[in-house]
């Protein structure tokens, strides 16, 4: 039926290679000890995160997240990374008060909370829809944040402006003169 | 289950989704410092938005409604980036650190 040899086992490949870069990049995020390291870790998850949404049939989506998450935050991120100190504490000026027990305890419950809610959706009976109203299209979305979504649209532009002009009051309060 | 068709059953994208889910509260309970804590956040939102797309993918009957609802917690987290960088930069020019351990004093 394909016309390209083993085309499935390719895109089988690329979904895993997809989730590996997902689970790899929040790995780094969450457990080096530089930051800059860390926010490099969230940018690689949000790559491996693009593609997912690209299996999931809304490459739209996964252009935002490359556009936003990488674009945007990450680097957003890394301006507050060179206008402060942002390293964990080394251990000659921070002793930790229970060295043994606390990573236990993050652990412990980091793996209650992932084998919860793994179990959870592997046991849930997701059932196909019978009909489908619309496709997911980007034309489709358009016409919905036009017409169904068009408050929720205006209101999140109302956020952006009002986190914006947040952002600049709070950051320039400091820097009046003494 | 076929291995090659993994790729259209929603099982894999909800575990993915709790992994991230796990990884986030972890870094958000052992991290010290607030953009640690930030960054961790930012998973916690990520998985959030894996999970509207793959219940929108296999549930929904129509498809861009979750894609609609991810795009705005793209917006908002957009946003909360914005507004607590300002508040770490702000901190950091009151306190010069941003370890939460040495956040330990109230105005009043």
């Amino acid at each position: 039926m394909n016309t390209f040899p083993f085309s499935d086992w390719i895109v089988a490949a690329i979904f895993i290679a997809c989730i590996a870069i997902t689970v790899t990049g929040a790995l780094i995020a969450a457990f080096t000890k530089r930051i800059i390291r860390s926010v490099c870790g969230l940018a690689i998850c949000c790559l491996g995160l693009a593609g997912l949404y690209y299996f999931l049939n809304s490459p739209f989506l996964a252009l935002m997240e490359i556009l936003i998450y990488i674009g945007a935050v990450c680097v957003t991120i890394i301006f507050g990374v060179m206008l402060t100190e942002p390293d964990e504490p080394t251990p000659e000026n921070f002793v930790k008060p229970f060295p043994v027990i606390a990573p236990l305890v993050g652990l412990a419950i980091g793996a209650g909370v992932f084998l919860g809610i793994a179990k959870l959706s592997l046991s849930g009976n997701w059932t196909a829809p019978a009909a489908l109203v619309s496709d997911g299209s980007v034309k489709a979305i358009g016409i919905a944040l036009l017409t169904t979504y068009s408050v929720p649209f205006e209101l999140i532009s109302l956020v952006l402006l009002v986190a914006i002009l947040g952002a600049l009051v709070i950051a320039r309060s400091g820097r009046t003169k003494e | 289950m076929n291995p090659a068709q993994l790729y259209s059953q929603p099982a894999p994208y909800l575990v993915v989704a709790a992994f991230l889910l796990a990884v986030g509260i972890y870094g958000l309970i052992r991290r010290r410092t607030l953009i640690g804590m930030l960054i961790s956040g930012e998973l916690i939102f990520a998985a959030a938005s894996l999970n509207f797309m793959a219940l929108n993918r296999f549930t929904a009957p129509d498809q861009s409604v979750g894609q609609i609802a991810v795009l705005f917690i793209m917006g908002l987290a957009a946003a909360e980036v914005a507004i607590t960088l300002s508040i770490i930069i702000a901190v950091y020019r009151n306190y010069r650190s941003i370890v939460s351990k040495d956040l330990n004093e109230l105005k009043g």
